[in-house]
């Protein structure tokens, strides 16, 4: 981390909003990704973890603030879910090849570095959870993305599973050396390796490692002493040890408790 | 040219199964099945108006479906009712209005029971000339745009993050539709067309693996439908759309019986 200067910028937010009408999505954010490291975004539903990735992707113009993308960057994304209806014949190779593509060669590299490779021939409609999110990441690996943006990437997955994807995630950023941008709405679990949290409330609310944003007062304002008890910090080389306090409360509970709090 | 009007016939109607086949598969994906009975319920109307205004009849009704669309498109926006219940509203209306227009007219006699069930074996070889040119410009549209088409379909969001632009792929899809509308209109009538686009695609999905299998296998599922049916209402002397229509339906009972597990990847080995 001593390089951390010299690290390729990929992409720099300054200030960046999007207003929708008389409505602002969310406004005032810094954030700057860089090759190899990883941003977490984390925040209530509706606190503008999407917008921010939507205007690092380009898919939203800032409507306020600015965006600077390095030119020709190409984009990996981890779809939230991906419900894929059953009219649709598609198998795992083929999905591999969705938005680009790819030769028999880096499709097979791709799944084995998930470790699905004997899902190769198999629908996606008959892939488990786990199974699926593997894959997705296979897919948007094998684009050799400049930038990944993981959006929930653990949502139902079992625990040992979401160890396990972090660790994915962990080999996936040493061997590329791309920039990660990840969004969480379960708290419970940071990965160590996040160079940066950035906590979002509508607006940037706190910034900084996961052990500064945990004892940040604005975060335990933003979710009560109780979810920040919770947020647990997930170490790759413990990652045989079941966390006693990996369970969280249940994901409605702690978000409307800080409803019309003004900070920062 | 084309000898007979039954040639002209065959010939017309496998130029269209070739595009209604893969084009029927995106219906079928993006479940526009009732999108699609809403802009060919429109086609009447584009008749009408083609007539009172006396414009090319083709132009006219793709002209009447693509605004239905577009229409359809504004008022989602609007976000009131639901995408189902505007349709409904869109598709009868259309209908209905086209209905009474064609009433007014009396300058010239209208055969209300070709425009709603087609009349195949009428085909000129003018007709033939614009299914194969406008069928030939839709397939290689989609040919051209199917990597984006079909990732659009899968998942907008993923699309858009990766560079693809869903909202334009989705207009695209509907002004093919409206192409494909106003060219296959003659042939099976307002009331039929989308069938042509629906149940071919529906019996290839269990029989593909891949989206690109699906579509090429709908195409042909198509062609077989379009020869069966005419020749058997050239036999038992039925109406030559809708037999058209109970060919591909039979095809699609058949295919029930095969095992769909056993065609593509592996089967389900535990419960989840």
């Amino acid at each position: 981390m001593d390089a951390l200067a010299e690290k390729e910028t990929l992409v720099t937010l300054r200030g960046a909003g999007v207003s929708r009408g008389h409505r602002r999505l969310v406004h005032g954010v810094d954030l700057t990704l860089r090759r190899g490291e990883i941003v977490t975004l984390i925040g209530p539903n509706g606190s503008g973890k999407s917008t921010t990735a939507k205007m690092v992707t380009g898919v939203y113009k800032p409507t306020e603030g600015s965006v600077t993308r390095r030119a020709g960057i190409t984009i990996g994304y981890v779809p939230q879910k991906l419900s894929i209806d059953w009219t649709m014949p598609l198998n795992v190779e083929r999905l591999m090849t969705l938005t680009g593509r790819h030769s028999a060669g880096e499709i097979d590299a791709a799944l084995e570095a998930v470790g699905a490779t004997r899902l190769r021939k198999a629908a996606v409609q008959e892939l488990s959870g786990g199974e699926f999110q593997r894959v997705l990441f296979a897919r948007a690996m094998i684009r050799k993305p400049d930038l990944l943006v993981l959006d929930e990437p653990v949502q139902g997955v079992d625990f040992s599973g979401e160890v396990a994807l972090y660790e994915l995630v962990r080999t996936i950023r040493d061997t590329t050396q791309s920039g990660i941008l990840m969004i969480s709405h379960d708290l419970h679990v940071v990965m160590a390796e996040t160079d940066i949290v950035i906590c979002l409330n509508g607006h940037m609310c706190c910034t900084g490692t996961p052990s500064a944003v945990k004892r940040s007062p604005e975060y335990l304002k933003l979710f009560g002493e109780r979810a920040a008890q919770t947020l647990a910090i997930y170490e790759h080389h413990h990652d045989h040890e079941h966390h006693d306090d990996g369970c969280v409360v249940g994901a409605g509970e702690h978000h409307h408790e800080h409803e019309g709090h003004r900070h920062g | 040219m084309f000898g007979d009007f039954f040639s002209r016939a065959l010939i017309a109607g496998i130029g269209l199964a070739l595009v209604t086949g893969p084009l029927g598969c995106f219906v079928v994906w993006r479940r526009m099945a009732y999108f699609g009975d809403t802009m060919a319920h429109s086609a009447l109307l584009g008749v009408a108006l083609s007539i009172i205004l006396s414009l090319n009849m083709t132009l006219g009704v793709f002209a009447v479906a693509a605004f239905v669309a577009g229409a359809l498109i504004i008022l989602q926006r609007q976000a009131t009712l639901s995408t189902d219940a505007l349709l409904g509203i869109l598709s009868h209306s259309t209908l209905a209005v086209g209905l009474v227009l064609v009433g007014f007219i009396t300058t010239v006699r209208i055969d209300l029971m070709g425009f709603l069930f087609g009349d195949i074996l009428a085909v000129s070889t003018q007709d033939i000339a614009i299914i194969y040119g406008g069928g030939a410009a839709i397939l290689a549209i989609l040919i051209l745009g199917w990597r984006p088409l079909l990732a659009s379909t899968v998942s907008p969001e993923l699309a858009e993050a990766e560079g693809l632009r869903p909202e334009v792929s989705r207009l695209v899809l509907m002004i093919l539709m409206a192409s494909v509308i106003a060219i296959a209109m003659k042939l099976v009538g307002v009331l039929l067309i989308t069938s042509l686009l629906i149940i071919p695609a529906a019996t290839a999905r269990r029989l593909s693996a891949t989206p690109e299998q699906m579509a090429l296998v709908a195409a042909l599922l198509g062609v077989v439908a379009v020869v069966g049916g005419l020749f058997g209402s050239k036999t038992w002397d039925t109406a030559s759309g809708p037999s058209i229509v109970v060919m591909a339906l039979i095809v699609f009972g058949v295919s029930l019986a095969v095992p769909v597990g056993r065609l593509f990847g592996r089967r389900p080995i535990h419960g989840a």
